[in-house]
């Protein structure tokens, strides 16, 4: 406990600077509301269900982008490893998108599903999906051929060793692809409802930024930011969870 | 043999993108969906074509890579300084610890509002914000490298009479070197993708604020030139920090590894 406080003490310093800059006149408190004040707003956000509703279609916008590009994506980069056509059907093209930025896909989504749900959770799939089809592609690869003959051998059909063997060697990796996709996620889904939406948390700080109503703002940062922090920990901790078998 | 066979792949490899492509000018051409949401391959090729005599495309390039450039220099420069320094000096280490383990994860795009009030809406405000999403990953791969530098090589330098100074610039930061330009090689891409970003949401030109331009027109062969233009410039520069990285550490044992 008092480690905690001791390391995570500079916070407190920079609440605390937070708070008193503003109060104090050194910054205008429409450059920087005191942290009470943002604080009073989230709790605000909070009572009049503005969080709530939000939070909710951003959170279900990204995880069903986050799914989707999940299961698309392990399937594409196992089924490249273990069969060659599709690996040199899909790998080039693979090397191709994947230095492309992937916001300059958000118009297009825009373009194509329109400015509701759905064109978030297209932008949200197309982020992540590279990341967690490079994953698997590398997982699967690796996987011990001594494991997979042993597996033929002791009479497994060939779509069994690719669910119990491949499948499961190729998880460390797979799981790191899809860390580096929620991040993404975050990113593409909240760079879409800050440009162009009617609803989500990016909505809803971009306009209380463009109202004016600056203290509700940073409440919406704040929150956007520890949900993305917290998101990274709690998956940190289950991919952890999750590989525990091998250690 | 080997020669063939190298031919055969890169056949094979543009096999797949040429057929990519055919499919997708054949899908167009057959009216499969309509040429708003998927304007031709060559009419795309045209209007990209065409932004570039006019000038354009290459003015929204150099615009682009220009904020997203500074963005990602500060964010090199103040990212080396910091990582260095929180593996060097205690009181540092404790101030910017958990700045750092929070920053890393969080996804600093929401913070865009934010700099749009503080340094409005012009180059400033966009290099900032390209500075601060880029900034994490660099800290962390310094301050891990001149954390793991090896204290033989410091101490053999040290009993062979290096100064401090020399200490710095001749053991610590050519042997932290792979590792910081890894970190770099993250924030580049970063720094590319909040740059196009804020420039969407900030207009100003650059080639995301034309491609969002396109869109309110309802202009698809217009969107669709700039994501080409951007997957072109998104590439070099993804090859450009590949090769400067074999030149920087041509020395380093990964170079003849590879």
């Amino acid at each position: 406990m008092k480690a905690a406080l001791t390391r995570y003490s500079p916070l407190l310093l920079l609440a605390a600077v937070w708070e008193a800059a503003p109060r104090l006149g050194l910054i205008d408190k429409d450059t920087l509301p005191p942290l009470s004040a943002v604080l009073r707003a989230w709790m605000e956000l909070l009572r009049d269900g503005d969080l709530a509703v939000n939070g909710l279609s951003s959170l279900q916008n990204l995880s069903a982008g986050l799914a989707l590009g999940v299961v698309v994506g392990v399937t594409l980069g196992i089924l490249m490893a273990w069969y060659r056509p599709i690996e040199i059907l899909i790998n080039p093209l693979i090397r191709v998108l994947y230095p492309l930025p992937r916001s300059a896909l958000i118009p297009v989504t825009i373009l194509w599903f329109g400015l509701g749900a759905a064109s978030k959770i297209a932008a949200v799939f197309l982020g992540c999906l590279l990341p967690v089809v490079i994953g698997a592609f590398n997982g699967a690869r690796g996987v011990e051929q001594v494991l997979i003959w042993s597996a033929l051998a002791a009479g497994a059909k060939r779509h069994q060793v690719l669910w119990d063997v491949v499948l499961p060697a190729a998880m460390p990796e797979i799981l790191a692809g899809i860390r580096n996709a929620l991040a993404l996620s975050f990113i593409l889904l909240v760079a879409a409802e800050l440009l162009i939406s009617q609803r989500g948390m990016g909505y809803l700080i971009s306009s209380f930024g463009e109202g004016g109503a600056y203290d509700a703002m940073f409440a919406g940062v704040l929150t956007v930011s520890a949900v993305g922090f917290f998101a990274d920990r709690l998956y940190l901790l289950l991919m952890r969870r999750a590989l525990r078998w091998r250690a | 043999m080997a020669g063939v066979s190298a031919i055969g792949q890169a056949l094979l490899r543009w096999a797949s993108i040429l057929g990519v492509l055919a499919l997708w000018q054949g899908f167009a051409e057959a009216h499969v969906v309509s040429a708003f949401l998927l304007p031709a391959f060559s009419t795309v090729v045209v209007r990209l074509y065409h932004d570039v005599v006019s000038g354009d495309v290459i003015l929204g390039i150099a615009l682009t890579l220009y904020r997203a450039f500074a963005g990602f220099a500060l964010a090199a420069v103040a990212g080396i300084a910091i990582g260095v320094m929180i593996a060097r000096v205690p009181p540092m280490r404790w101030f910017f610890d958990p700045l750092v383990s929070i920053g890393l994860p969080m996804p600093k795009i929401a913070f865009l509002p934010v700099f749009i009030l503080w340094f409005g809406v012009f180059d400033a405000s966009k290099i900032l914000m390209v500075a601060f999403s880029a900034v994490f990953p660099v800290v962390v791969s310094a301050w891990a490298a001149a954390d793991g530098v090896e204290h033989v090589l410091l101490w053999s330098a040290l009993s062979l009479g290096a100064s401090r100074a020399q200490l710095l610039w001749e053991i610590a930061l050519p042997s932290s070197l792979p590792q910081i330009f890894t970190g770099l090689q993250v924030a580049m891409p970063i720094a590319l993708i909040v740059e196009i970003i804020s420039e969407m949401a900030m207009g100003g030109e650059g080639l995301g604020g034309s491609i969002m331009t396109d869109m309110r027109f309802a202009d698809s062969p217009g969107v669709f030139a700039g994501i080409l233009a951007i997957a072109i410039v998104g590439a070099g520069l993804v090859r450009a920090m590949e090769l400067i990285r074999r030149r920087l550490l041509v020395w380093h044992a990964e170079a003849s590894a590879a």
